[in-house]
């Protein structure tokens, strides 16, 4: 280590692991995402989208049909909206169909934009069928082509943020798939037992607490898997809404469990908390992102500390 | 002069060029700025200027969409010479180099001043152009990446993926910005304007097996000179972007000039991402399976 002592302009050194970083006036390495409100909604709307297309596939399978129209219905306004919130957010959203010029499996953007068409397709058609009879001989190669398409596109926005340089995003690349498809499977779940009645909701209750368990999971894996046990997931906004999300969804977990067969209105207000705690969850995870980004010392610290434990060379020679 | 190193000539065939780049040697950098007015004029950037940092004489701030050039500027207490653990014997004699004007860079009263251009790395793995789902960030056929403004609809994916954080959305305009090593100028057989404008050639542009043989040459120079901390940052293969186009001589740890020490292109890690995307996907699937028929109906 050199003796040398950098003059810095007022702001506060940075640390990592209670060590000062060195770093360049305290800047940021990494610029911000740009992305503003409309992506973590699009997060959920489009769980919420593919999850309950999958939902209303299988209820039509067994023969639940009061289910299954539901669920079509909530797949569609989900469907729906998220192109909505995707071309809003573009800085030229006159220009949104250059999404689909090329087809790129290095980029989670453009392989989710091909997902999200073929879904809105297949969903719509399946929703048509479902509640007016039309379209039957589409519907028929529209509903399970809206089902499989609906799995992956509950996944690949997590895949879409870890595919970054940020460094609470890229360290969770492996868990974060699955806390979106838990979430995205609370919420499909959630939004059903709301629209349903009770004594045909069973399996978007049991849909509903299973993704509960799961993403309250997936969030602990998440947390672990990024350095310093999660200091970007549990510092600042992405903290409290990290807090929130786990208090909705165990509230509106355990109502739904103990109440949710009962009574109509104890399903719909757990299935409100529910929906509130995936929100949350999308959120937390996409401010977690914004935080690790702007901090010089989140991104410079682990890459300083694998250097130094000899695990890799860096890109500097002397 | 052969040229023997081309660009991409899978994707260019006969019309790849020889890979250039920047090789930037900081260690004559005397942050005149000449490169980011001479960038602003030719490339008709919009102001920028944010106001007044009091970070020593950088008012730049850091690259972005209307910033392709950023003259860094450290002030370092080096006292009496003597880190890297020399001897106070060799400090003294290093001292009369400095006196003698040996020395590459402002030394005196203890007070050490580091310069240098940044830029865009022009990386050989770069992650804006694979993520980009327009197709609008593409590889030049002399190895430069470059954004099509007339296709780029401002998703603003290459923003967090580049790991330099180089990459800007012009908020006005809603598209993002970068250095294009004068593309425009290349046709012409120009060099970019920042590397025309430097008054010390702190900045080369050339061919990049040329520049890094010079580079290497100037490391081990400075090296001989008691510059122990030289190093050559982006000049290797082997690192986390296959090595940039542009690249830098140091005279201290990348990060004291904002550059992150072991950048590392997204794309090495996206087999695992999507495994793992598709075995949420399918578990997704199995759950929503075990869902409806795992009960009563």
């Amino acid at each position: 280590m050199s003796a040398v002592e950098t003059q810095t302009g007022g702001s506060g050194q940075p640390t990592w692991d209670g060590r000062p970083v060195r770093s360049y006036h305290g800047q940021p390495v990494l610029k911000e995402p740009i992305w503003t409100w409309e992506i973590p909604f699009y997060f959920f709307t489009g769980g919420v989208a593919g999850a309950s297309a999958g939902l209303a596939e299988l209820a039509g399978l067994r023969g639940n049909e009061v289910l299954a129209r539901r669920s079509w219905a909530i797949a569609t306004a989900g469907i729906v909206a998220s192109p909505v919130f995707l071309i809003s957010d573009l800085g030229r959203p006159a220009r949104f169909l250059n999404m689909l010029r090329v087809f790129k499996v290095t980029s989670p953007m453009s392989v989710g934009s091909w997902i999200l068409s073929g879904s809105g397709v297949s969903t719509t058609v399946a929703a048509v069928h479902a509640w007016t009879g039309a379209l039957p001989a589409i519907a028929k190669v529209g509903r399970p082509a809206a089902a499989l398409f609906g799995l992956p596109l509950s996944s690949y926005t997590a895949a879409l943020i870890a595919n970054t340089a940020v460094p609470a995003w890229h360290q969770a690349r492996r868990p974060l798939p699955f806390l979106f498809a838990s979430g995205a499977a609370l919420s499909a779940g959630a939004a059903a037992a709301i629209a349903t009645p009770p004594e045909y909701a069973a399996p978007a209750r049991r849909l509903a607490l299973g993704g509960a368990v799961c993403e309250l999971g997936a969030g602990l894996v998440t947390e672990r898997a990024v350095d310093q046990h999660g200091r970007a997931y549990r510092s600042g906004v992405a903290g409290k809404l990290s807090w929130a999300s786990r208090a909705l969804i165990a509230a509106g977990g355990a109502m739904m469990a103990t109440r949710g067969e009962r009574s109509r209105r104890a399903a719909a207000s757990s299935g409100l908390l529910l929906l509130g705690g995936a929100l949350a969850a999308r959120w937390y995870v996409f401010k977690a992102g914004v935080q690790s980004a702007s901090d010089p010392a989140s991104v410079i610290g682990p890459q300083r500390a694998a250097i130094e434990r000899g695990e890799r060379r860096g890109a500097a020679r002397r | 002069m052969t040229l023997d190193v081309r660009a991409w000539p899978a994707t260019y065939g006969d019309e790849s060029q020889p890979r250039i780049g920047f090789f930037t040697d900081t260690s004559i950098c005397i942050g005149c700025k000449a490169c980011e007015v001479a960038c602003k004029e030719w490339n008709q950037i919009p102001m920028s200027m944010k106001g007044f940092t009091g970070n020593s004489y950088d008012n730049t701030i850091a690259l972005g969409s209307s910033t392709w050039r950023h003259v860094a500027f450290v002030e370092q207490r080096v006292p009496a010479g003597i880190e890297d653990g020399t001897s106070l014997v060799h400090a003294a004699q290093r001292a009369e180099a400095i006196e003698g004007g040996v020395q590459t860079y402002q030394e005196g009263d203890g007070l050490r001043w580091l310069m240098a251009s940044d830029v865009c790395k022009h990386c050989t793995d770069a992650a804006c152009l694979e993520v980009c789902p327009t197709g609008a960030l593409f590889r030049t056929e002399y190895g430069t990446v470059v954004v099509q403004e007339d296709v780029c609809n401002g998703c603003g994916y290459c923003v967090p993926a580049c790991p330099f954080g180089v990459l800007d959305q012009r908020e006005e305009d809603g598209r993002v910005w970068k250095c294009t090593l004068c593309y425009d100028r290349l046709k012409d057989g120009l060099e970019p304007a920042c590397a025309k404008a430097c008054p010390t050639d702190s900045i080369q542009f050339g061919e990049l097996t040329d520049l890094r043989a010079r580079a290497e040459r100037r490391l081990q120079q400075l090296k001989q000179s008691g510059q122990e901390n030289a190093q050559l940052y982006l000049a290797d293969d082997s690192d986390g972007i296959g090595g940039a186009g542009a690249f830098f001589l140091l005279l201290d740890d990348p990060e004291v000039y904002g550059l992150p020490p072991d950048p590392v292109d997204t794309r090495r890690d996206l087999g695992s991402i999507w495994a793992a995307a598709g075995a949420a996907a399918a578990a997704l699937g199995l759950g929503l399976a075990a869902a409806v028929f795992g009960g009563r109906r």
